[in-house]
């Protein structure tokens, strides 16, 4: 038998996966295991899916994903922080017919932005808000974040978050979901092979609302893990969120089709 | 002949904003500049002209919504006054930065902080000085009536989309909240989305099919790119301050004496000329109506013609009299007066204290 | 011809419309005119002024310390614009309500009932039109077609029914200012 070799291996025919062209082939200046490259990858399946490549205006956030506009090829601003759900709505108003997403993080989302998002979500703004909550400030060095879980350690809560001087995690979800102006609003994860999938689904359905003019947000919120600020390898990054971010942060959908999902 | 209309300042700049074919106002309600957004909403442009206008949430919310839609290149414009545009000072920076154009209108209030709601003019600094964070200049205009309300906003847009900048029109509650006559020019029709895209090819409104994306970011984290991408904004300035000075001169050809002053206190300084000219003083004005590029040339030619002194009149604790003074160079007299906190001075004050200040030794 | 004008009252009694229909008049006639109030928290029930000055050349300062004509409607402006007449200027005002009446021997006065007379007249709304009626007798700066002209234009369309009531009411203050001697 003759030897394979790697120019044998990396034939069309033998590919799997192909990378989406609507990703640039600049270097992910995210940390290996994080999960934010996978995020950017599902919006940007999605967009070349609905064939949208040419009508998708995209806004980044500072933060970890300040760059996002390096690896997300289609046309992009960039925010100041917390400002993405204003820049989004003008966009979005002015240019009614075009695709309009933000990509936030929870410092960007849900503190110094909070006023920002929950009016967008508010006046029922027809934009995809994309939320990563990893419960830290990774860009700044892993500074606690309104996300930041009870009695979690970060470099601004070293003897871990006291609940009583420091304030309650923010739950943006669940809190957006009870305005009248969002339409569909989940919680997902993109830590595991299903998860990815499940993920890619919520995205896709909620940028498929916009394009069929569904009244009010879409709000996507995606749990995810920060091992370089929580400072653990990546794998056990993953069984951390398992069991401390997902209990806090639950899974799943809280509002479909502008309805309340009631728990069971 | 354009429709005449007996309007205040502020009506003045919304009817003009609709006129000019304005895309996106959004706005934030403060007192003496809400009549903006109340006749807005009230004149219902999405009919007339499809502009679309939004109440926003802060004034920090306003000027972020101007980086969205000036980003995709349409005409978006906020007014506001002192206390809001402290905040949007953030969003101007970063609109500098990433060259973005729009119109900001500041009706300018006493302050410091909460300060009142009465005419003053002591955001001079703020204005032409940058204003927030970085190397940045603005355009800043200036407007003296409320004719010069309406015509500022088209001229404005203008600058705006020129130079790829934010511009202010800095007036005050006086003009903001006075009636004059007032001429308005005929409605220039709001480009089409096609019309939009083929003008301004680094705006970001979807991927031009078979080019490259548009990216609109002020960040660069390579030091030698940042300060390249700088350079390119200084020659920007450069540019704007040779070709965009604008000023206005009343009888200065055979003053002994110069009072500068500009919007409100031009105007009062008017009366004032012809109460000194009463008394066989020669006073002439010069009105800065572009505050940044701030108009030398005039101010050094009346200096080598042997004008006596200069007064800058201002309803501030004196702003506008360091860039008098850098242009003068202590060739001769300059001084300052105004009455500020939302006092607005008399005209009598004013030509007591040209008298006592530079007439006087 | 500067005409500069203070009219003074509280706020509700329509000094700052009256102000705007005699500003609108003088744009009917080609002049140049400028309408400046104080406004803010002072204007919410307590006092309203505004100076009007309605001039054929190019309008200075619209803010004034002294003025040709002074129409005060209560005590307080009284008070405060009596002394800001010009020197052979002149003062119209309502008695109604007025305890301290002006004392200034310089400067002509007159005295008009508006609040009387638009009650006489079923119609304490048209107040304000009866105070420049009177005024428009004192001083016939813009001619009463102008100033029809001048309504038509700063009322909406669905007040001009209202527009012959107006004109009785400043036909009736031409008729009843009085000087006071």
């Amino acid at each position: 038998m003759a030897e394979i070799t790697l120019q044998d291996i990396i034939k069309p025919e033998n590919q799997v996966y192909v990378k989406t062209k609507l990703m640039t082939d600049k270097n992910l200046s995210y940390c290996p295991g994080c999960g934010h490259g996978t995020a950017h990858r599902l919006i940007m399946e999605v967009v070349e899916e609905l064939g949208q490549e040419n009508d998708a205006i995209g806004i980044a956030p500072v933060g970890c994903s300040v760059l996002a506009y390096e690896f997300m090829n289609v046309d992009m601003q960039e925010a100041a922080h917390g400002r993405a759900p204003a820049l989004a709505t003008a966009v979005k108003r002015l240019w009614p017919n075009k695709l309009v997403f933000s990509y936030q993080g929870d410092g960007d989302l849900a503190a110094i932005g909070t006023a920002e998002t929950i009016h967008a979500c508010n006046r029922g703004e027809q934009i995809v808000m994309v939320f990563i909550n990893n419960g830290i400030y990774g860009m700044t060095g892993g500074q606690m974040a309104p996300t930041t879980l009870p009695g979690m350690k970060t470099s601004t809560s070293p003897y871990g978050r006291d609940l009583q001087s420091m304030g309650n995690p923010l739950k943006m979800t669940e809190l957006v979901a009870q305005l009248p102006g969002t339409y569909y609003v989940t919680r997902q994860a993109v830590h595991t092979p299903s998860a990815v999938r499940k993920a890619k689904r919520c995205i896709r359905k909620a940028f498929q609302n916009q394009l069929d003019g569904k009244p009010g947000v879409s709000f996507i919120e995606i749990v995810s893990n920060c091992n370089s600020g929580w400072k653990m390898e990546p794998v056990a990054s993953n069984i951390w969120m398992e069991e401390n971010m997902f209990p806090y942060y639950e899974l799943g959908d809280l509002k479909v089709d502008g309805q309340l999902v009631e728990k069971k | 002949m354009g429709e005449l209309r007996l309007m205040k300042g502020n009506e003045a700049l919304a009817e003009a904003a609709i006129r000019a074919g304005v895309d996106g106002y959004f706005g934030y309600p403060i007192t003496p500049q809400s009549e903006v957004i109340e006749y807005l909403m009230a004149e219902k442009p999405f009919e007339r002209t499809g502009m679309v206008v939004l109440q926003a949430e802060s004034e920090v919310a306003s000027i972020n919504m101007l980086y969205g839609g000036g980003g995709t290149g349409k005409k978006v414009m906020t007014s506001s006054s002192s206390p809001g545009i402290s905040l949007m000072q953030e969003g101007l920076s970063y609109m500098a930065g990433a060259e973005i154009p729009c119109v900001v209108a500041n009706v300018v209030r006493g302050g410091p902080g909460l300060g009142d709601i009465q005419p003053a003019q002591s955001d001079y600094f703020q204005s032409v000085k940058g204003g927030g964070h970085g190397d940045y200049r603005l355009p800043v205009l200036a407007p003296a009536s409320v004719q010069e309300m309406s015509d500022f906003v088209p001229l404005s847009f203008d600058l705006a989309f020129k130079y790829r900048t934010p511009v202010l029109i800095v007036s005050d509650g006086l003009i903001g909240q006075m009636m004059e006559k007032v001429e308005l020019f005929d409605t220039i029709p709001r480009l089409t989305d096609e019309e939009v895209i083929a003008r301004y090819p680094w705006a970001t409104n979807g991927k031009p099919k078979g080019k490259e994306r548009r990216i609109l970011t002020s960040l660069d984290l390579d030091p030698h790119k940042l300060e390249k991408h700088n350079f390119h904004l200084q020659d920007k300035y450069k540019q704007i301050r040779e070709e965009e000075v604008r000023y206005e001169m009343i009888d200065c050809d055979d003053a002994d004496y110069i009072i500068i002053a500009y919007g409100s206190s031009a105007r009062i300084s008017q009366k004032t000329l012809q109460l000194a000219r009463e008394e066989g003083i020669k006073v002439g004005l010069l009105r800065p109506i572009t505050l940044w590029p701030f108009p030398k040339q005039p101010i050094d030619d009346l200096v080598n013609k042997g004008v006596k002194g200069f007064l800058s009149v201002e309803m501030s604790a004196g702003q506008m009299v360091e860039d008098i003074r850098l242009t003068v160079r202590e060739r001769t007299k300059v001084e300052h007066f105004g009455r500020y906190g939302g006092v607005i001075h008399s005209p009598e004050e004013v030509l007591e204290a040209l008298k006592n200040k530079i007439i006087g030794d | 011809m500067t005409e500069e004008i203070i009219i003074a009252g509280f706020g509700g009694q329509g000094v700052l419309s009256m102000g705007k229909i005699l500003a609108y008049s003088g744009i009917m006639q080609d002049q140049e005119v400028s309408w400046f109030p104080a406004y803010g928290p002072e204007m919410r029930g307590g006092t309203a002024n505004v100076t009007v000055i309605v001039s054929d050349e190019r309008i200075s300062s619209p803010t004034l310390t002294a003025y040709d004509t002074a129409v005060i409607l209560n005590q307080q402006s009284m008070d405060k614009f009596e002394e800001a007449v010009k020197p052979g200027g002149v003062l119209i005002y309502d008695p109604n309500g007025i305890s301290h009446h002006p004392t200034r021997k310089d400067i002509k006065i007159y005295k008009i009932e508006g609040a009387k007379i638009a009650a006489q007249m079923g119609n304490t709304k048209i107040f304000n039109m009866v105070v420049l009626g009177g005024y428009l007798q004192v001083k016939p700066i813009v001619k009463l077609e102008n100033v029809i002209r001048g309504l038509k234009k700063s009322l909406h369309e669905r007040y001009h029914k209202l527009i012959p009531l107006n004109e009785d009411a400043i036909t009736m203050g031409m008729k009843n200012v009085v000087e006071v001697k």
